[in-house]
């Protein structure tokens, strides 16, 4: 699926001074702005308590502004988000087809009429062959699939990552960073993915927004103007190792503002 | 050394761990059966070198015996012991779970009435059980109460705790997709509660049955349609020990099909999927 330039795509989000404070005085998130546009994958990168996971859960509406906007361009509609969270977050009782059916069976739809769907995303992560496996016969790069899988079956306007592959070890993450991205090819979605390393959201993203800690808020955007695919060759580049250095500057900055 | 190729290897610690193993397997039923053979010998042979008459303690034999003899008056008791058990356990469940229920959806509804719970709780069965039967009429009615006033906690302690279990994360994603209260309970909270819940039953399945057979006590009227623990009264009135152990006997192997049965119940519906009922190689 064509994805167009930076600059030309339709908006889909936009954060306008949005400030989340918790007991009146503790700021995890102050004056953020961000216009999440289609096509794009933003990561958010920064520190511990630099309010990324805030900033994730008042877009998912699990909380909400204590000021400023959270707007969606052509209003909400029923299909806004998909959801990855650090844990696998799956369902022990449930098969990886009933896993996947989870956002379409809460929208009251039946499994024999959205079956191709199911089927197609666990295809596109590679699982297709584990529809009636449960999820502790899986392994854990194989749980975190299937999480993916669910978070797009419905072909979201929008899919939150929060720091999916942290938890997992080195191979198996450069494995879903490369699938992550041919999955993006394919179906064109939008991606917010939170991080903390450098090298994974230069890797994946087209804009990385690095935030600063206590009070949580955003530093600067680096754009990362290397065009899509990207393969394993671009991992070792010298634009790579340069993009790397912008993104690790703009968080010294980040970190050494918040000491 | 080198080793060949698709040659199986066990090293020492392997055979020491599969020495364990079948150690395990068969000890678990040999060394219990084996107490009991020591014990019912050790009975008998008590009673034969003290020449203890058998209106003080009867052998073993002397028991089994009865307990053949007896059989249509004391498994007419016995079902009538097991129905009100199974009729309180049924009754538990439903209401240890509608409860929970209740609670998890309404915490104004919890915050009400769960200090009555825990008082019915801990307010020992045999001390209300006289009230009971003061102020309710029918005896079966009576019974029932008792049995299910003990029965019923453990399924509501051990749900409430399951339906709160319900992963955090996995709570967020319902929210997200928009999922109503009902579809929460049904598609998260319940499954969630599930393990609990069955570890719960487990427990209330034996209570059910003390519940039971300490009602008979004390409701201690006989005739047609009395349970085992009425015959065991009866029988001490009348110095019928062989018939007290008979009847004894009967209600502790009550106890342990009940435990048994549910223990299946819970294996059948976990084990594709909880930690506790999935069987790990190595």
């Amino acid at each position: 699926m064509d994805i167009l330039p930076l600059g030309q795509r339709p908006p889909v989000l936009d954060m306008t001074n949005v400030t989340k404070t918790f007991n009146g005085n503790v700021v995890a998130l102050r004056d953020m702005n961000l216009s999440v546009n289609s096509g794009d994958f933003i990561s958010l990168l920064g520190p511990s308590g630099c309010g990324k996971s805030t900033a994730l859960r008042l877009i998912a509406g699990l909380s909400s502004p204590s000021a400023g906007r959270i707007t969606w361009a052509g209003g909400q509609s029923e299909n806004d988000l998909g959801v990855v969270f650090q844990e696998p977050t799956l369902m022990p009782w449930a098969t990886v087809a009933q896993n996947v059916w989870l956002p379409f069976r809460l929208k009251g739809k039946s499994y024999s009429s959205v079956k191709d769907d199911i089927l197609e995303a666990l295809r596109l992560v590679g699982l297709e062959k584990f529809l009636e496996a449960y999820p502790r016969e899986l392994s854990g790069g194989m749980k975190m699939r299937v999480s993916i899988a669910r978070a797009m079956v419905t072909k979201p306007r929008l899919i939150l990552m929060d720091e999916p592959f942290a938890a997992l070890d080195e191979i198996t993450r450069f494995r879903l960073n490369n699938d992550l991205l041919q999955l993006k090819a394919k179906i064109g979605c939008t991606v917010i993915f939170v991080t903390h390393s450098v090298f994974e959201s230069v890797f994946l993203s087209d804009r990385i927004v690095v935030m600063a800690a206590r009070p949580g808020r955003v530093i600067r955007e680096v754009t990362v103007d290397a065009p899509y695919p990207r393969s394993e060759e671009f991992r070792t580049s010298p634009e790579y190792a340069a993009l790397c250095r912008r993104a690790s500057d703009a968080l010294h900055e980040a970190m050494g503002e918040a000491a | 050394m080198s080793i060949a190729e698709n040659q199986p290897l066990y090293d020492a610690e392997d055979l020491k761990r599969l020495r364990a193993a079948r150690f395990e397997r068969f000890g678990k039923w040999l060394l219990p059966v084996a107490v009991l053979i020591a014990m019912i010998w050790l009975w008998d042979r008590v009673v034969v070198w003290n020449e203890i008459p058998h209106f003080i303690l009867p052998r073993p034999g002397l028991v089994l015996e009865t307990l053949i003899k007896d059989w249509p008056m004391l498994f007419d008791a016995l079902l009538v012991t097991l129905q009100i058990t199974m009729m309180a356990l049924a009754v538990a469940v439903i209401g240890g779970v509608g409860l929970a229920v209740l609670f998890t959806q309404s915490r104004l509804v919890e915050m009400s009435f769960y200090p009555y719970a825990v008082i019915m709780q801990v307010t020992p069965v045999v001390a209300i059980a006289p009230l009971i039967f003061i102020y309710v009429d029918s005896r079966t009615a009576g019974l029932l109460l008792c049995a299910w006033l003990v029965a019923f906690f453990p399924v509501l302690a051990n749900t409430t705790l399951g339906l709160n279990s319900a992963d955090h994360n996995l709570r967020d994603l319902f929210r997200i997709y928009g999922a109503t209260r009902w579809q929460t309970l049904r598609y998260l909270r319940l499954p969630s509660a599930l393990p609990y819940f069955l570890g719960g039953l487990r427990i209330a399945g034996g209570l059910a049955l003390i519940g039971a057979v300490v009602a008979e006590y004390v409701a201690g009227t006989g005739g047609i349609g009395s349970g085992l623990a009425f015959r065991i009264l009866e029988a001490g009135y009348r110095l019928n020990i062989p018939r007290m152990f008979a009847a004894l006997i009967l209600i502790a192997l009550t106890g342990v099909i009940i435990f048994a049965g549910l223990s299946f119940l819970s294996h059948m519906l976990l084990r594709k999927w909880h930690e506790s009922a999935v069987k790990r190689e190595s």
